[in-house]
């Protein structure tokens, strides 16, 4: 238990869990800013090609992280296409493959929120005046709690992930260690017991920014 | 919207050049094994160099097989590794240039103490591993090709097995996995394993493992330093990779590794001045 307070107490953790927030939050924005259109467009336009889209943003749901990380390692490496932008184990690097894992279930999430509220209120709305483009707004208000729960499980991937920023981040103390690489550290170290503790101030961190997020969503409902 | 897109565009391109890290002082990417990592040595001495030098070094702790394979692609600055035979040939290749030895420990064969191969407190690695073999008693293997595992394979070779999970040899079992991860498995499964002397006395869920074969001139340990070739990789850090060879290689690199302990025990033996 020495060995937990001595951890949890020092700068390199605080270290650590700044970058896992701040890496993960990132990553979480980057996958709104992609999962909404996304999600949003198949659900109120008739486009060709909208029934493929929504099939293969539900079949990404699955996405394997290991996957990820390699694609992107060979892309990010010197030798690979976007070698030049130096990205390979670096936290940008782990944002990025992370918001690959995040986005399908943030468009997948939005997607099936605003199908339903476009079912219910696409008429009214239309008679309004409003085109479908017009009613996102309106719609995405309406579904706010939806939303709110599309964000949050694409953060609960990202903080949880270890397989992809693993290959693309490397674990470089102090640089790219994040509070899931650090565990498989210490579970390699035999540190079993410190390993655990770590994992549950993980969840305690993931908690508390999910308690936040309702407190501040159902703070705009009242 | 297209103002929206544009917006967008520039806040994902500046936050990914932040984070790309330009703001920092000088800094190298070390490709090493996960045996310098989890043996804790790394961490021990390197901040002694940073501060000396203000290169900030970043390690990535893989297999010496993927550690070469990373450098190789061009994504470390410097190399420092133990497989021998593979070096060579990352050597021959055109990649590296200008091998030191920093440091040396050895490896053993832990198991449980029962024992069922009876090879505790011998010196044959050879010998034991045709004992493990006969006796069909479960032994992990790395199987990650790591400086370890090439060790290991080596054995085998040396003795006429080869044996696999896959050719029926359910006591062999291939893991996949670090050495630390190798080590939890052989606690679980009451199995043999090899391990390097120094991720073994700093592992801390030993279990009922022991140290059962040691001191076989066979099972040296050996790490080298290896700079990147310039011609084959023109973008590499070369002159700040230097200071770090040299500094390894220098007294206060090499009194820095030797004054390295674990439970009063010294993990690794300076070798620069007389490779082993």
């Amino acid at each position: 238990m020495a060995d937990f307070w001595t951890t949890v107490g020092s700068a390199d953790f605080a270290r650590i869990v700044a970058l896992s927030l701040g890496v993960s939050l990132s990553a979480t924005g980057l996958a709104i800013l992609l999962g909404l259109p996304l999600g949003a467009s198949p659900a109120v336009f008739r486009f060709p090609g909208r029934r493929l889209l929504i099939v293969v943003v539900n079949a990404l749901l699955g996405l394997p992280p290991v996957v990820v990380g390699l694609a992107l390692y060979l892309a990010l490496s010197h030798t690979g296409p976007l070698g030049e932008l130096r990205l390979l184990f670096t936290p940008g690097a782990m944002m990025l493959a992370q918001a690959v894992l995040a986005t399908p279930i943030v468009a997948a999430l939005v997607h099936r929120a605003l199908a339903d509220l476009w079912t219910d209120y696409g008429g009214a709305l239309r008679i309004d005046g409003a085109t479908p483009l017009r009613s996102i707004p309106t719609l995405l208000a309406m579904g706010r709690k939806h939303m709110l729960t599309a964000a949050l499980a694409g953060f609960g991937r990202t903080i949880s992930e270890v397989g992809a920023i693993l290959v693309v981040g490397g674990n470089i103390a102090g640089y790219t260690r994040t509070m899931t690489t650090a565990i498989a550290l210490e579970t390699s170290k035999g540190n079993l017991a410190l390993g655990l503790g770590l994992g549950f101030v993980l969840i305690g961190i993931s908690m508390a920014v999910s308690a936040t997020a309702f407190a501040l969503g159902l703070g705009r409902t009242r | 919207m297209t103002m929206a897109r544009k917006l967008m565009a520039c806040a994902i391109v500046g936050l990914l050049s932040m984070m790309a890290g330009g703001v920092r002082a000088e800094s190298i990417v070390l490709a090493s094994t996960t045996s310098l990592q989890d043996s804790g040595l790394l961490e021990h001495i390197l901040p002694t160099f940073t501060a000396a030098n203000g290169i900030e070094v970043r390690v990535l702790a893989q297999g010496t097989g993927q550690a070469l394979a990373t450098a190789a692609r061009g994504d470390a600055d410097l190399v420092l590794v133990h497989d021998p035979e593979a070096e060579d040939r990352f050597i021959a290749e055109g990649h590296g240039k200008d091998r030191r030895q920093i440091a040396w420990n050895d490896f053993v064969i832990v198991g449980l103490g029962g024992d069922p191969a009876h090879v505790g407190d011998t010196h044959d690695a050879q010998a034991a591993l045709r004992a493990i073999a006969a006796a069909r008693a479960p032994f992990v293997s790395r199987g990650d090709k790591s400086g370890t595992d090439a060790l290991e394979k080596r054995l085998w070779r040396a003795i006429g097995l080869k044996p696999s999970s896959a050719a029926g040899d359910a006591w062999y079992r291939d893991i996949g996995g670090g050495m630390g991860a190798a080590l939890n498995a052989a606690a679980g499964m009451n199995a043999y394993t090899l391990t390097d002397r120094g991720t073994w006395l700093n592992f801390a869920n030993k279990a009922n493992l022991k140290i059962l074969v040691e001191g076989d001139p066979g099972l040296v340990n050996r790490y080298d330093v290896i700079l990147l070739d310039p011609v084959k990789h023109p973008d590499a850090k070369h002159e700040a990779a230097r200071r770090l060879r040299d500094w390894l290689v220098s007294p206060t690199g090499q009194s820095a590794i030797g004054a390295y302990t674990v439970h009063g025990e010294q993990l690794f033996h300076p070798s620069a001045a007389a490779p082993k």
